[in-house]
C-alpha cells in the first residue's frame, strides 16, 4: 500500500511530465465518497497530489501570474477530472456544500454553461447572474454588486467584465476566490490552459519546438494574449498573424513572432488558432470588409494544403463559417475546436479545485 | 502694519539672478528694501527662501464638481504645496465660458480661495469646440487665459480664429493638444504595454499631431500658443524646432510624466492614469532633456481631483487626472534636482518665476514692491504623504515616502501653511 502510494506520487513529480504517465492516470479512479487523499486500490487522487501541490492562489486572474509548475499542476488534475468524467460522469464531491456565482457581466454560452458544468460536477450549487438582471442596471457599482455576493456567503465567483484588468480587481477586494472569465482584452486564462492542455494531447506532453500560430484578430483578444503567455511557459513558440491594423508590432515585446503573410505563418505550424474576426467592432477602420479579410486571411479549403499533414485546427468559439474558417475544415479530421469544448470542463474543474483548497488552506 | 525679516536662509530668485545667503524683508505684505528696528525677526537657517510657486495647470472643480474638490480645499492644498498662485482650468460644471459663470467663480474665489486663483475660460462654447466663447467680453471682466484643456478644438479654422481673435485681447491662448480619432478608446499609452494589459492606446501620434497643427497655426497667425501637458518625446523636438525657426510657442510638463512610464499601469492602478498618459522612458527622458534645454519652460501639475468612488472601478471606468499639489515639489526636487539634472534655481524658474512671466501676473519673484509670497523649503525633510490636504487623495504618491519639501507658506507676508 505505502509502495503503491509512492509510485503514483512519484508520477507527479512536477514540472517534468511525461506523456506516457497519462495513460497511467487514466485507468485510475478517483475516491468517489469524497474523502480528499484516500487512496484505494484502484488509486484515486493521491494524498502527496492534494497536499504537495505547489499552487496556492485563491483567485486565477491570469496566466501571467502563474509558474510552469502551476500550470502543470492544472493540467495533472483536469486529466483525472477528464478521465473521472468520461468514466462515470456522476458528481464529485470536492465543492460539494459551496456555492459557486457565475457573475457574467457580458454575453456568453460556452464559457458559462462550462464553468456551470464544472461547477455541477465538484458537487457545488451554482448561480448565475447576468448583467442585465443585475443591480448594475440600476447603478451600482461593479465592487457593490461583488460584495454583495460575498456577503450572500457565496463561496466563489466566476466573472466575467467587458474592462481590462476586472477580476484582478474584484480578486483584490474580495476574500473568496475569484476566477476570471474574461476581463476586457486582457486575459481568458481558463481558455488558455484549455486550450494548451488540448493541445498537450496531441504532443505528448512535450511543446518544445512546437510552433503554434495565432490568427486573426490578435489586438482585441483576451484569448490570444493568455495564449501567448502560456504557450510561451510551456516552451512552444508562438507566431501571430493577421491585418497589421490588428497584429502591432508591440506584441513581438511579448516574445512573440509577427508575420502578416499567412502562407508562411501557418506553413510549418503544428497547431492553427483561429480568432474570431468581430466584425460589429473593428470592420469600421481597421480592415475594409469580411469578404477581404476571408480573401486574405481566412483558413479556406484551398489553404489546407500549406498546412503540415497533422498540423490541428482550434478556434475558441463562436465561429463565424466561411470567414475566418472554412466550414469544412471547422468539421474536418484536423478541428478540435469540440475537444477544446469538452476539455473546458475538467480544466476548469482542477482550476476550481485549486482555488477554493488555496482558499480553504489561506483562512 | 506687520514688518519682519526672515534671515540666514539662501534666498533663491530666479528673476534677479540671486542664489545666496541674505535677509529677505516683508512690510504690508510686500517685498521692501528696509524694515525699522521693530520688525520681528524669523531665522531660517538651514532653509531655502524662494518665490511662491505659481501652477498654471490646475483643477479646482468648482462649480459643480465640489464632491471631488471645492476652491477652499483645493487651494489649501495649493498652499500645503507651496503654491501661492495657480490658474484654474475652466471645465467646471457650468464649463467657465461666459461672462455669468466667471463671475460666478470670482465671487467663490473671493470669498474661500486660499492662495491667489486666477481663472481661465474656455476658448469655445461650452468646450465643444465649435463655436468661440465671449473672449472680448470675458477679457474685460479679467480673464488672462483661455484653454479648452480636457477637451482639444480639432476644428482648424475654429482654432486658427481662435488664435487671432484672442490676440486683438491680449488672451493667453492654451490647448491641451490632442487628436480625437486617435484617441477614441485610449485609456492609456499605446505600445508594448497597452498590447500586454489589453487597454485601448492613446499614441503619442496624437499629441504630436495637434502640437505641430498648433505651432504651424501660431507661425501662420503670428500669435503666441502655449502647450499644456507635454508628454511625448517627437512633441519636445518640434516644439525645440519651433523656437529655433522663432514661432512664439511654449510649454508645460507636469511632475507624472516626468515621474513615471507607461509601465507603471501593469496593475491597472488607476492613479496612474491620466491624460495625457503617462508613456515610456524614452518619453520621459526627452522631457527631462526639454526641461534642462529650457525647450519646456514650466512645470505644472495638472492637479486633479476625482473621488476614491470615481477611481475605484474597473480601469476603463474611472476618470483621467490624478492631483499633484502637494507633492510636486518634492517630485520635481527628487527627480531634476537631487538627480543632478538641474539645479535650483532652475526649479524654481520652471515652478514659480516663468509661469508668472508668461501669464503676466505679479508673482515668480521677490522683488521689492511685489507682495509677499514665498516659501521656505527644506532640502532635507523627509515625509510620507499620507494625509492630503485636498478633498482627493487620486496621487499615486500617496502613503510614499518624500524628501524636500516647502514647509512653510507665506501669502501677501501672511504665513498660510506650516509643515507639521
Amino acid at each position: 500500500m505505502a509502495a503503491s502510494q509512492a509510485m503514483f506520487a512519484g508520477r507527479f513529480l512536477w514540472p517534468q511530465y511525461e506523456a506516457s504517465q497519462t495513460a497511467n492516470i487514466r485507468r485510475k479512479k478517483i475516491d468517489k465518497n469524497g474523502a480528499m487523499g484516500s487512496l484505494g486500490e484502484s488509486g484515486m487522487i493521491s494524498k502527496e497530489f492534494l497536499t504537495d501541490v505547489s499552487w496556492n492562489r485563491k483567485d486565477l486572474t491570469c496566466i501571467e501570474d502563474l509558474s510552469l509548475r502551476e500550470i502543470n499542476e492544472v493540467f495533472a488534475l483536469a486529466d483525472i477530472f477528464k478521465t473521472s468524467l468520461k468514466e462515470d460522469g456522476s458528481k464529485l464531491p470536492y465543492l460539494k456544500g459551496k456555492t459557486v456565482v457565475n457573475l457574467f457581466f457580458e454575453p456568453s454560452t460556452r464559457t458559462r454553461t462550462a464553468f456551470e458544468m464544472a461547477a455541477h460536477k465538484l458537487g457545488a450549487d451554482v448561480i448565475s447572474v447576468a448583467a442585465a438582471s443585475s443591480s448594475s442596471v440600476k447603478g451600482e457599482t461593479f465592487k457593490d454588486t461583488a460584495k454583495n455576493i460575498e456577503a450572500l456567503m457565496s463561496d466563489m465567483i466566476i466573472v466575467r467584465h467587458s474592462s481590462s484588468g476586472a477580476a484582478k480587481y474584484l480578486a483584490e477586494r474580495l476574500r473568496i476566490p475569484v476566477i476570471n472569465a474574461g476581463d476586457g482584452a486582457h486575459a481568458h486564462p481558463t481558455q488558455a490552459l484549455l486550450d494548451t492542455f488540448t493541445m498537450r494531447e496531441r504532443f505528448g506532453g512535450d511543446f518544445k519546438g512546437k510552433k503554434v500560430t495565432i490568427l486573426g484578430d490578435i489586438l482585441f483578444s483576451r484569448v490570444a494574449r493568455s495564449n501567448i503567455h502560456a504557450l510561451n511557459k510551456l516552451g512552444a513558440s508562438v507566431t501571430l498573424a493577421g491585418p497589421s491594423t490588428l497584429v502591432p508590432l508591440d506584441f513581438e515585446k511579448m516574445g512573440v513572432k509577427v508575420c502578416y503573410d499567412l502562407a508562411e505563418a501557418i506553413r510549418d505550424a503544428d497547431v492553427v488558432m483561429l480568432l474570431r474576426i468581430q466584425h460589429e467592432r473593428q470592420s469600421d477602420t481597421h480592415f475594409p470588409s469580411i469578404s477581404e479579410y476571408a480573401n486574405v486571411f481566412g483558413l479556406s479549403r484551398q489553404r489546407e494544403g500549406l498546412l503540415k499533414e497533422n498540423a490541428i485546427i482550434m478556434h475558441p468559439g463562436p465561429i463565424n463559417r466561411g470567414v475566418e474558417l472554412d466550414s469544412y475544415l471547422a468539421d474536418s479530421g484536423r478541428s478540435v475546436i469540440l475537444n477544446q469544448v469538452t476539455n473546458g470542463v475538467a480544466v476548469r474543474m482542477a482550476v476550481m479545485k485549486l482555488c477554493m483548497d488555496a482558499a480553504l488552506r489561506g483562512k | 502694519m506687520k514688518e519682519f525679516i526672515v534671515k540666514n536662509a539662501r534666498v533663491i530668485d530666479p528673476s534677479q539672478d540671486i542664489d545666496e545667503i541674505r535677509s529677505v524683508m516683508v512690510a504690508g505684505g510686500r517685498f521692501v528694501e528696509s524694515v525699522s528696528d521693530k520688525a520681528e525677526v524669523i531665522d531660517a537657517s538651514g532653509k531655502i527662501l524662494a518665490p511662491g510657486l505659481v501652477d498654471m495647470h490646475v483643477h479646482l472643480r468648482e462649480p459643480g464638481q465640489t464632491a471631488k474638490e471645492s476652491i477652499a480645499t483645493g487651494t489649501a492644498a495649493a498652499a500645503a504645496g507651496g503654491f501661492t498662485s495657480v490658474m484654474a482650468m475652466p471645465n467646471t460644471t457650468p464649463p467657465v465660458d461666459s461672462p455669468a459663470t466667471y463671475r460666478l467663480v470670482s465671487e467663490i474665489i473671493a470669498e474661500t480661495a486660499n492662495v491667489k486663483v486666477y481663472q481661465s475660460a474656455a476658448i469655445t462654447e461650452g468646450r465643444k469646440g465649435e463655436k468661440l466663447a465671449p473672449l472680448g467680453s470675458l477679457k474685460k471682466l479679467g480673464v488672462r487665459a483661455i484653454t479648452d484643456d480636457g477637451s482639444c478644438i480639432q476644428n482648424v479654422d475654429i482654432m486658427r480664429n481662435a488664435m487671432i481673435y484672442a490676440k486683438m485681447f491680449g488672451l493667453f491662448v492654451m490647448d491641451h493638444c490632442q487628436e480625437n480619432t486617435l484617441t477614441k478608446s485610449g485609456q492609456m499609452h499605446e505600445g508594448e504595454w497597452s498590447a500586454r494589459l489589453g487597454l485601448g492606446g492613446w499614441p503619442s501620434a496624437a499629441e504630436d499631431i495637434i502640437v505641430s497643427r498648433d505651432i504651424i497655426l501660431a507661425h501662420y497667425t503670428q500669435s503666441h500658443i502655449h502647450l499644456q501637458h507635454i508628454s511625448s518625446a517627437l512633441s519636445v523636438d518640434i516644439i525645440r524646432a519651433a523656437k529655433k525657426r522663432g514661432i512664439s510657442v511654449s510649454a508645460e510638463a507636469t511632475p507624472h510624466h516626468l515621474a513615471f512610464t507607461d509601465e507603471a499601469l501593469k496593475d491597472y492602478d488607476s492613479n496612474y492614469k491620466m491624460c495625457p498618459p503617462l508613456r515610456t522612458r524614452a518619453d520621459a527622458d526627452a522631457l527631462a532633456e526639454g526641461v534642462i534645454d529650457g525647450t519646456i519652460e514650466v512645470i505644472a501639475t495638472d492637479h486633479a481631483p476625482h473621488t476614491s468612488t470615481e477611481k475605484d472601478m474597473p480601469f476603463d471606468q474611472t476618470p483621467f487626472g490624478i492631483t499633484g499639489f502637494e507633492t510636486a515639489f518634492s517630485v520635481c526636487h527628487e527627480i531634476l534636482v537631487r538627480s543632478g539634472k538641474i539645479t535650483m534655481p532652475k526649479l524654481i524658474r520652471l515652478m514659480s518665476t516663468r509661469p508668472a512671466e508668461l501669464l503676466n501676473i505679479n508673482a515668480g519673484t521677490l522683488k521689492p514692491g511685489t507682495p509677499a509670497d514665498f516659501v521656505l523649503i527644506d532640502e532635507d525633510a523627509e515625509y510620507v504623504y499620507s494625509h492630503p490636504v485636498s478633498r482627493s487623495e487620486n496621487s499615486p504618491w500617496l502613503n510614499k515616502k518624500l524628501k524636500a519639501r516647502v514647509v512653510e507658506t507665506y501669502l501677501d507676508g501672511k504665513r498660510i501653511f506650516k509643515a507639521e
